[in-house]
């Protein structure tokens, strides 16, 4: 979707709201929402991503909100969208009368297991690469509405394969519990010249993690 | 430093006689919470969380003593000392730098850091001649294992938006001024991997240990944003 998520080379935001250091959660609720995202997502029950619905807020609010409020929009969605919960169960903060309490909850243990059990979106199966290391290659012109780890800054522009990573998982399916369709992914490097034109330091370059379903020979 | 359009823009409204340019920016992407309210005065995101909280242990989706130990988790074991000691390794172990470089997620493995968000970790060295910077320009990509999870201002729209269009325009704001024949490389963690920068190792520190060495690592100099300032002399040295 070409939201006020994929922001990359927008240049209207203001200055670096820097800290030199802080806490890991800014206030107790970050914590909790953090750990029960995690927990839940640990179930295994979830039937959408962290990303599209974060990605669905409208800009005006995506902006306005801080990180964890985008998280609780996100897990309150994707728990609804999993029949886990139900939207007037959110708002009540009540179990609905008759809903049977689910034995799905993780002990302490499972849950920082799960945490720590390396999420396996890399796949080991032989599927044939479209483009080798050294390759020119152009990003294609999509516009999906659907949720895309293709940024709008680099379609249309064209690099070389810097490595192929392998095989992993389809972010832009599997987001959606609509299927892996593993495939490999490579590093592809454009010239700061390339995307930014005169502006862009003429060695300079940005290096952008691509699914071959991105790309195209040129 | 290079004029942004809000420099324009101020002094267009200058010139026309305003006092007072509006900074859309301030109210993005950051929330002052701590200025906003005591404690004893909860806010209403505290509130729905809270509420979401009671409704999935009644539910039982989740554990209240799970949460807890996933909140300990973030605060107390995971975060960007180690990183540092990985760094420093690689700064007095030449074979396992080799390693870090040829496979990040293998050679982190063996401090026994792993865990989500680090299933795929590339280690990308800063040189005299290229300097790495890391982003997440959709989101908030990031290596957990080694560095905890990321800090606001690298989730917030200011630097996602600006790390690939201007990179160096963003490492001048937060003090580093980079040489125009040094190669900036700036990953944007769009997919699958995540990206730890290896500093150079500081002048003047080869009669530091390791450990010595790890102490100066910056969780900054390892996202690409710093530079590592070297220790100061001592002074009875």
């Amino acid at each position: 979707m070409n939201g006020i998520h994929d922001m990359g080379g927008m240049q209207d935001m203001g200055a670096i709201a820097y800290a030199k250091s802080e806490p890991v959660f800014h206030e107790a609720w970050e914590g909790r929402l953090y750990s029960m995202s995690y927990a839940v997502q640990g179930t295994g029950k979830l039937r959408l991503g962290l990303r599209p619905p974060m990605e669905a807020i409208p800009p005006g609010e995506y902006l306005r909100m801080s990180y964890y409020e985008r998280w609780l929009t996100s897990i309150t969605e994707r728990m609804i969208a999993s029949d886990m919960v139900t939207r007037a169960e959110i708002e009540s903060g009540r179990p609905e009368t008759g809903s049977v309490k689910a034995t799905l909850a993780l002990s302490p243990a499972q849950a920082v297991a799960a945490l720590f059990k390396i999420p396996a979106t890399r796949r080991d199966l032989s599927v044939p690469a479209r483009f080798q290391v050294g390759q020119s290659v152009r990003a294609r012109n999509i516009n999906p509405i659907t949720h895309t780890r293709s940024p709008r800054y680099a379609r249309g522009k064209t690099g070389s394969i810097e490595r192929d990573h392998g095989v992993f998982v389809f972010s832009d399916t599997s987001a959606y519990s609509q299927g892996e369709n593993p495939q490999h992914l490579y590093s592809v490097r454009f010239s700061a010249r390339e995307l930014w034109g005169e502006q862009g330091a003429p060695h300079d370059a940005v290096y952008l993690d691509m699914f071959d379903d991105y790309l195209e020979p040129v | 430093m290079t004029p942004t359009r809000r420099d324009f823009l101020g002094a267009a409204a200058g010139a026309a006689g305003a006092t007072a340019v509006p900074d859309p920016a301030r109210a993005s992407d950051h929330h002052d919470h701590e200025h906003d309210h005591h404690d004893d005065v909860p806010s209403d995101i505290a509130l729905r969380v809270k509420s979401l909280e009671s409704l999935l242990i009644e539910k039982g989706l989740v554990d209240r003593a799970a949460l807890d130990a996933l909140v300990d988790t973030y605060e107390h074991k995971v975060g960007p000392r180690n990183g540092a000691r990985v760094v420093a390794r690689a700064w007095v172990d030449p074979a396992y730098k080799e390693r870090l470089l040829a496979s990040g997620t293998a050679a982190i493995g063996e401090f026994g850091y792993s865990g989500n968000q680090g299933a795929d970790i590339r280690v990308v060295e800063n040189t005299d001649k290229v300097h790495n910077l890391v982003v997440c320009t959709l989101c908030s990509c990031y290596p957990w294992p080694v560095l905890g999870l990321p800090p606001v201002w690298y989730k917030s729209a200011p630097y996602r938006s600006r790390a690939v269009i201007d990179p160096r325009g963003v490492l001048r704001e937060l003090g580093t001024d980079l040489p125009a024949d040094v190669e900036v490389r700036v990953w944007d963690s769009t997919a699958e991997q995540r990206y730890l920068v290896l500093p150079e190792r500081p002048a003047g520190t080869l009669h530091l240990g390791e450990e010595a060495l790890a102490a100066l690592v910056t969780r900054d100099a390892m996202i690409g944003v710093a530079k590592i300032v070297p220790p100061q002399k001592e002074a009875h040295a």
